[in-house]
């Protein structure tokens, strides 16, 4: 092993270490553009660098040389590679350290040569990062990957913000702001200044002006200049800036000092109220995700009164489907991937529908009216599927992948939205509509209801009550299955995905009403939003416990639920 | 007739007990019997299983080579089904009734606490390959996983340095049990005593197989703005890691920003997620499938081998087994005999080669000698040595940074031979 090396180099050589930090800086003052319009002055900084007797060939030279360099040495030799190859200014530095920090930059061990490899069939394609050019194929004994540690990638983003600031292409020049904005220091700010006399876009001007006043604040200028930069960062109010400002409240002085602490408690009022949007979203989403767990339920133990205990295996089949149509496409479609979750959907559906209704007539139809046999059946039943699914599967969790329209977060306000809780938010509201459509305006629905609330009746009116009970059975079950599409972009896929959610989904039906959608939906979002709020005060666990004492006690006083049913079936 | 039927079955049953008891008289002669005691159903089948199937890989490859003492090895699997108080009853069924000499199981703690008393009245000796929370020693048990101070607190030191970040402020995010909550007891009292700031803590624990993590990370997100380079600890169990990373992924938190390093994670629970938006995120273990050294090399291939899939991961808890087993065949064959006391006595000093190209010494606390290797997460799923500890480190069962376990030491060599000798008042037998 050579980290023991590494190790000891570390505690050896501050100096080079601190004579990149040098360097640095001092040639970003000079970025690339610039260079070319006036070589005069690049002259001059380069005299004066090797005045300075710092970086020896790199600059105007063999860049190539300067890219090899990153394949020799340590984590410390790394550090002074990416600071010399930053300083060139070259745009290949720019794709080679993006490379690095990717993770694909190589070293080819014949000789040396630093390359950007990328996976392909047995071996991996090499790409010379200076030139662009292709450079052939190699194997992978013949080649060593260049590896970085997370303050190294600190390191890189750095460089890069300075590198790809004046890029023509505004999503590198957006990514290079932000990393400027949370690692920028006050060298930074000249070369701000003109990136923003040249920036078009005003959403990446907004964020260079806010980058420029977190360098002005870390930089020695008048007390005046950092007055306006607070207020910059007061304007920006998030945490961010927040994070900025009380780092900078430390060593403030004089009349900095006040204007800082009252932009901090700004911005901490902001936040405040934010907090709690931010706990409502969260708990719309948890009560999105109780809402799909238990609407299914909602109608085999709402609407038809079978307590099914095997209800979260319907969840975990809808799951496994999901990870068997990602492995298919995976492997023989990979285009379509983005498309896996709508294929699935109706897929999962079908399994966890037809499952339910072998179940219902196989076992179920026979315990009816006994509830208790009812609930040891199926939880029987719950076992075995698990097992089942254990044996063929594996006990292992499944890999099943977000598209990337699942990915992702963005910024509404101070709250950060991801991408997958909205959509599940989106699904889940969707999914119970289709749900009491069918219920309310369709045939069957009707049949279901007529089935459920007076069985005789229904029978002597000409319904075939044996089909209704296992289709009503299967619709509740192909709903948990689709559940289980969605759940699988936020959970494990394992064969105990369902028992994780079997007590949660009793929980929300009981405490809505047994018998109503509206009060599953209802109870779902309150249950979410209750536990969300208590959760930053109490914890997860405690939150847990108190949400479920409440239940209790609201038990007691309703029995019903939330929203109880009324009338004649109720009685019986 | 139902009378004529029972009598026929009691028959039957009196017969097949006396073939059994035969066939088991034959077998004791002439193989030695190997207990297998690790979940095969059940919430801990996802980890348990794998360690099953590497003690059956390690009796194959031992009885390769001739078995032990001239005689086959013969593996007694059950299946205590994640159960606490069923691993108990099987553990007696393997020790009374199937006559193992040694048995091999275990993962959480709870199920370790739960048969100790078994194996301290029937006299065995159980091999438990996990990492666990220390704070305990006994005669009956040889612990091949990392204590606290052979995972958790070099991963902390790894973090204070200029090389891991100079981490200033603390996240001990755990699940709400006890190894989470005294490792987190551990790593609290050893950081204050490293002079991090009571406020530049923060503890937080959330039920088994937790999903919802939205408020848990924001609120480390939140923490970790504060100015000062901040990490997570995890000691997050099981099931709930995966939507705990994918919340981290989706949420934008970057190793680079806020690195966590996790004592649960490994390469069979990165198996269930994307790793790409996770790279540089760390584990802390004492092996790792990418290690590169000829013995490695050599155990995964014969263990792909044997389980028929070219995919398999391996992975820490399996090292533990591995060197745990051989141990006890070195120690057999230094005894002579399989007998229990006389095997706990041979194992005590007995080194043998670990995969990452050491050795592993059983030390006289029933804990061995490992050393520490800090992994970052790659885009692959593997986990990338980083840093590891300059020497091998001895696991020290009671942890010298907690108040009532500083004072005791442990010691089964004779004469002392004391799991909790407290060396203030000289006497064995507590704090």
């Amino acid at each position: 092993m050579n980290d023991d090396g590494r190790r000891l180099a570390a505690s050896r050589s501050d100096r080079p270490a601190a004579e990149t930090a040098a360097i640095i800086p001092k040639t970003e003052l000079v970025p690339p553009t610039m260079r070319l319009s006036m070589p005069t002055l690049a002259t001059l900084a380069t005299a004066l660098m090797l005045m300075l007797g710092v970086l020896k060939p790199a600059y105007g030279a063999d860049i190539r040389s300067t890219v090899n360099a990153l394949g020799q040495g340590d984590y410390v030799a790394l550090q002074t590679a990416i600071g010399t190859l930053a300083a060139t200014g070259d745009p290949a530095a720019a794709t080679t350290l993006q490379a690095l920090s990717d993770g694909d930059l190589y070293i080819r061990t014949a000789d040396g040569a630093v390359f950007k490899a990328v996976k392909s069939g047995d071996g991996y394609a090499l790409t010379d990062t200076v030139t662009g050019a292709d450079a052939g194929m190699a194997a992978s004994s013949e080649i060593t990957k260049v590896k970085v540690n997370n303050k190294l990638r600190g390191v890189i983003r750095a460089a890069m913000g300075s590198l790809t600031l004046m890029s023509p292409d505004p999503k590198q020049r957006f990514a290079a702001a932000t990393d400027i904005f949370k690692s920028g220091d006050a060298e930074k700010i000249p070369l701000l200044d003109q990136a923003i006399a040249k920036e078009t876009d005003p959403a990446i001007t907004r964020l260079l002006t806010d980058a420029r006043a977190a360098a002005v604040l870390k930089s020695d200028l008048p007390e005046a200049d950092k007055i306006a930069a607070v207020n910059v960062l007061a304007a920006r109010g998030d945490q961010d800036a927040l994070a900025i400002l009380t780092n900078a409240s430390g060593a403030a002085q004089g009349a900095l000092k006040p204007a800082i602490d009252g932009a901090i408690s700004t911005i901490e009022g902001t936040l405040k109220l934010w907090q709690g949007v931010q706990n409502i979203w969260y708990g719309v989403s948890l009560g999105s995700v109780l809402l799909l767990a238990a609407i299914g339920l909602a109608i085999t133990f709402g609407v038809m009164g079978i307590i099914n205990m095997a209800h979260g295996e319907m969840v975990m089949l809808g799951a496994y489907t999901t990870f068997v149509v990602q492995e298919i496409i995976r492997n023989n479609y990979p285009g379509l991937f983005d498309w896996s979750l709508a294929i699935a959907l109706p897929l999962a559906f079908l399994v966890s529908g037809a499952v339910g209704v072998l179940i219902e007539r196989s076992v179920i139809r026979f315990l009816y009216g006994r509830p208790l046999e009812t609930l040891l059946a199926t939880w029987g039943i719950s076992l075995i599927l698990q097992q089942a699914v254990r044996t063929y599967f594996g006990p292992n969790n499944r890999e099943v992948g977000n598209p990337s329209w699942m990915s992702g977060s963005f910024d509404l306000g101070n709250l950060a939205i991801t991408y997958n809780r909205m959509w599940i938010v989106v699904f889940s509201l969707g999914v119970f509509a289709v749900l009491m459509l069918v219920l309310k305006r369709t045939p069957f629905g009707l049949q279901t209801r007529a089935v459920t609330q007076n069985r005789p009746m229904a029978s002597s009116m000409g319904i075939r009550t044996p089909l209704v009970d296992a289709l009503t059975f299967g619709l509740g079950s192909g709903i948990a299955g689709i559940a289980g599409v969605a759940l699988s972009q936020i959970d494990n896929v394992s064969p105990n995905l369902g028992q994780s959610y079997i007590i949660d989904s009793f929980m929300v039906v009981v405490f809505g009403g047994v018998g109503n959608l509206w009060g599953t939906l209802v109870g779902a979002f309150t249950l979410g939003i209750a536990n969300k709020f208590l959760e930053p005060y109490a914890g997860a666990v405690l939150a847990k416990i108190v949400v479920l004492v409440c239940i209790i006690l609201f038990i007691q006083k309703r029995p019903r639920g939330l929203f109880a049913l009324k009338g004649r079936s109720v009685e019986s | 007739m139902l009378n004529k039927v029972s009598r026929t079955v009691g028959a039957l049953a009196t017969a097949a007990m006396l073939g059994a008891g035969v066939s088991s008289a034959f077998a004791a002669d002439d193989t030695i019997k190997v207990g297998v005691l690790h979940s095969l159903s059940g919430t801990m089948a996802i980890s348990e299983t794998t360690l099953k199937d590497t003690v059956l890989f390690l009796i194959d490859e031992q009885n390769k080579k001739g078995g032990v003492l001239g005689k086959k090895l013969e593996a007694v699997v059950v299946d205590p089904a994640s159960n606490w108080p069923l691993f108990a009853e099987k553990a007696r069924e393997l020790i009374s009734q199937d006559k193992v000499s040694v048995v091999f199981g275990c993962w959480t703690s709870v199920s370790r606490k739960s048969v100790l008393p078994v194996f301290k009245e029937l006299d065995s000796i159980l091999f438990y390959p996990v990492q666990y929370e220390g704070e305990e020693s006994e005669r009956n048990v040889f612990y091949t996983g990392a204590a606290p101070n052979q995972q958790a607190i070099p991963a902390v030191d790894y973090l204070m340095s200029d090389e891991g970040g100079a981490v200033k402020r603390w996240v001990l995010e755990g699940t709400d049990y006890v190894y989470p909550r005294t490792t987190n007891k551990i790593l609290e009292a050893y950081l204050l005593s490293k002079g991090v700031a009571a406020e530049d803590i923060m503890v937080n624990y959330t039920p088994f197989g937790f999903s919802d993590w939205q408020t848990e990370v924001s609120a480390i997100k939140k923490f970790g703005s504060a100015g000062k380079k901040t990490a997570v600890v995890s000691t997050v169990n099981g099931d709930a890691n995966v939507p705990f990373y994918k919340e981290l992924g989706n949420q934008g938190i970057k190793a680079e920003d806020i690195p966590v390093v996790a004592f649960s994670v490994g390469e069979e629970e990165l198996a269930g997620i994307d790793t790409k938006p996770l790279v540089g995120h760390l584990a802390a273990w004492n092996y790792f499938q990418s290690i590169d050294t000829p013995e490695n090399e050599e155990f995964i291939k014969k263990w792909r081998a044997f389980i028929k899939n070219d995919k398999r991961t391996t992975n820490d808890p399996m090292e533990a087994t591995v060197i745990g087993f051989n141990a006890w065949v070195k120690a057999v064959e230094k005894a002579g005999t399989t007998a229990p006391d006389a095997v706990i006595d041979a194992l005590i000093g007995v080194s043998v080669p670990n995969l990452t190209g050491g050795f592993s010494t059983i030390m006289p606390n029933h804990h061995i000698t490992k050393p520490v290797y800090i992994g970052e997460i790659q885009d692959d799923g593997q986990l990338d040595v980083v840093w590891k500890t300059p020497g091998l480190v001895v696991g020290d069962e009671w942890s010298d940074y907690l108040p009532d376990s500083k004072d005791l030491i442990s010691d089964w060599r004779a004469p002392m031979s004391c799991g909790n000798f407290n060396v203030k008042t000289g006497k064995c037998g507590g704090s």
